[in-house]
């Protein structure tokens, strides 16, 4: 399939946005691959993209059977950057104890392949993209994108490469979305399957915490009903206020409560006012002042209505087991016991529509008090597990 | 599993999964209940070419199997055999696990749900030397074979080989085969009469359909 890769569309200078985070929106520090009319990314909603640029990081090599290749699909605030430093945050890729040279994902042994998600702000189109038909951001202009939307965008990707079947496709929470999303739409193209954190569905309770992030954002002044970059303003506090009530939700009570109690910060009593008091509140403002320094209020939106919308059984009539019918992947299904926003039951459901479907999968609950947050860390159980179910079915697909 | 179940010691434990194994048709489709490390698992897949799943309760377990290649889930086999539907394996194996579950009719009925076939296998209490260790010391028996005291012993349901004839008549499960091991692990002639069996057999081995 001869694959076009256009030349960049006119796009909003960088650096005149005033914001570092967003110029990676068109001009991304990573690898890029554009599509032009011919190829449009037909989307769910029954509309299209145009021009998808899509932005990814590769890590290793193929090798010759091109049988080696694992996809990783990043979680709702994450990016391409797998093993990378951030090119604005400066940190450490956000799984870089996951994948590298020796690591569990041995980037000596396998091609890894990470791109950055339709409807993201890190190079692949979303709504702080330029349009190419306007000349200005997308905005609320970019039509609302699925979890199967961002995976037919990563099949472009995979054919660019020429690679038939994916070895393994990986991923946390929303990543684990669209690993599910994968081995059921592609099963012939998805050798093994790692969804880790994740479910086939999002919960009533999880929409719940999406809405109030959105309306967070959207309650913000400066959002000017998504037109924040015309506009010259930026709806931080807004963007800042959905990141401190999601982070809570990644957390576990008993982490907070190690990591925290009711200790104070930086003053022996409290004020009897309405500053920062305790470390916890100290820590939220943290979170969401630095995260609106590198993530796009309009993604924020588009990336959890897509969580929202995820429900796999649906397309079967509520029938998850059909989601997996003839399956002949390989799958290892992770939940942890303190993950309250994908509790193991959901990883369960997953299990037993797999058993029911007779596909061969292995499924493990960690013990660990970390909540959702855990497959972003340094988890030895994680680790083990995730190392073992490779190589053997690194062995099976006889990659040495 | 609720908990590790007890190996009998290693001589034993390789007769007594040979002893499945025979009762195994090669190709087929197997559930390992309270799969431990995988050992069965992979003496099945390695001598009777079977498609073979497992069910373990310890992350470890789950672990080990998982990076021997094999597809294991973390559960109990108390509450999460109701998960599986009807007649999705061929073989349904409880491999020295029976004395471990808390409710050993419901797991039995399960297996035979999902199962065309049964196998289980146990420990006998009925054997001599666990009734004459009750009788001439008067205490629950601590020895190779269960190695545990009784406040600290995984098993809470160990049951003679008569118990489990009993059980299976209740359950309306069929006996299409049953092998005693005695305590070298030699068999018990088929010939000899249920009475011997529950007196010298240190383990059982039993093949049920419904």
């Amino acid at each position: 399939m001869p694959i076009r890769s256009d030349p960049a569309p006119a796009a909003i200078a960088p650096g005149a946005r005033g914001n570092d985070a967003l110029d990676q929106a068109d001009h991304p520090a990573s690898e890029v691959l554009r599509f032009g009319p011919d190829q449009p990314l037909r989307l769910d909603s029954g509309r299209q993209i145009d021009h998808l640029q899509i932005a990814y990081q590769t890590y290793g090599t193929l090798n010759a059977d091109r049988s080696n290749a694992i996809l990783i699909c990043h979680a709702l605030t994450g990016d391409q950057h797998v093993a990378s430093r951030h090119p604005v945050t400066g940190k450490p890729g956000w799984w870089s104890d996951m994948v590298g040279s020796g690591k569990p994902i041995d980037t000596d042994r396998y091609f890894v392949i990470c791109s950055n998600v339709v409807g993201s702000c890190m190079g692949t189109t979303g709504p702080a993209s330029t349009n190419p038909a306007t000349g200005e951001p997308y905005g609320l202009d970019l039509p609302v994108i699925t979890i199967r939307d961002m995976v037919r965008a990563q099949v472009k990707l995979i054919d660019h490469f020429g690679i038939e079947t994916l070895f393994s496709v990986a991923g946390g929470s929303m990543g684990g979305m669209q690993v599910l999303q994968w081995a059921s739409t592609y099963p012939e193209r998805v050798f093994s399957a790692l969804p880790i954190a994740a479910g086939a569905k999002h919960s009533s309770q999880n929409i719940a915490f999406h809405e109030v992030g959105r309306q967070a954002v959207m309650a913000d002044p400066e959002w000017r009903g998504g037109r924040y970059f015309r506009e010259g303003t930026s709806p931080k506090k807004g963007l800042a206020v959905a990141r401190m009530a999601a982070h809570i939700t990644y957390l576990s009570d008993d982490a907070l409560h190690r990591k925290f109690g009711r200790n104070l910060q930086d003053r022996d009593k409290p004020t009897f006012g309405f500053d920062a008091d305790f470390q916890i509140e100290s820590y939220l403002r943290h979170q969401g002042m630095t995260f609106v320094d590198r993530f796009d209020a309009n993604s924020y939106l588009y990336l959890t209505r897509a969580m929202d919308y995820f429900d796999l059984a649906a397309d079967f009539d509520g029938r998850l087991a059909n989601a997996f019918k003839g399956t002949r992947t390989r799958f290892c299904v992770v939940s942890f016991t303190s993950d309250w926003l994908f509790p193991t039951v959901e990883s369960k459901a997953v299990v037993r529509a797999l058993n029911a479907a007779a596909a061969s999968v292995s499924f493990v609950e960690i013990e660990t008090d970390r909540g959702h947050d855990a497959f972003l860390l340094d988890e030895p159980e994680l680790f083990a597990t995730i190392r073992g179910f490779l190589s053997s079915a690194a062995h099976a697909r006889g990659i040495v | 599993m609720n908990a590790p179940s007890t190996q009998p010691p290693r001589n034993v434990a390789r007769v007594d999964h040979l002893a499945i194994a025979e009762l195994v048709t090669p190709g087929t489709r197997v559930l390992d209940v309270g799969c431990g490390d995988g050992q069965l698992l992979t003496l099945l897949e390695a001598t009777r070419g079977i498609d073979g799943r497992g069910i373990e309760i310890s992350q470890k377990g789950v672990n080990e199997c998982v990076a021997r290649g094999l597809s294991v889930i973390q559960g109990d086999a108390d509450t999460d055999l109701v998960d599986y539907p009807d007649d999705a394996f061929d073989y349904v194996i409880l491999s020295q696990t029976l004395q471990a579950t808390r409710r050993p009719r419901h797991v039995v009925e399960q297996m035979l749900r999902i199962g065309q076939k049964a196998i289980v296998s146990f420990p006998n209490f009925g054997n001599w030397r666990i009734r004459g260790l009750i009788t001439f010391t008067g205490r629950m028996p601590v020895t190779g074979n269960l190695p545990h005291t009784w406040y600290d012993t995984p098993n809470i349901h160990f049951c003679t080989i008569r118990d489990f004839v009993a059980l299976c008549d209740e359950v309306h499960a069929k006996i299409e085969r049953g092998i005693a091991l005695n305590a070298h692990g030699q068999r018990i002639g088929l010939n000899a009469p249920w009475w011997f069996w529950n007196l010298f057999g240190q383990q059982a081995v039993f093949l049920l359909s419904r």
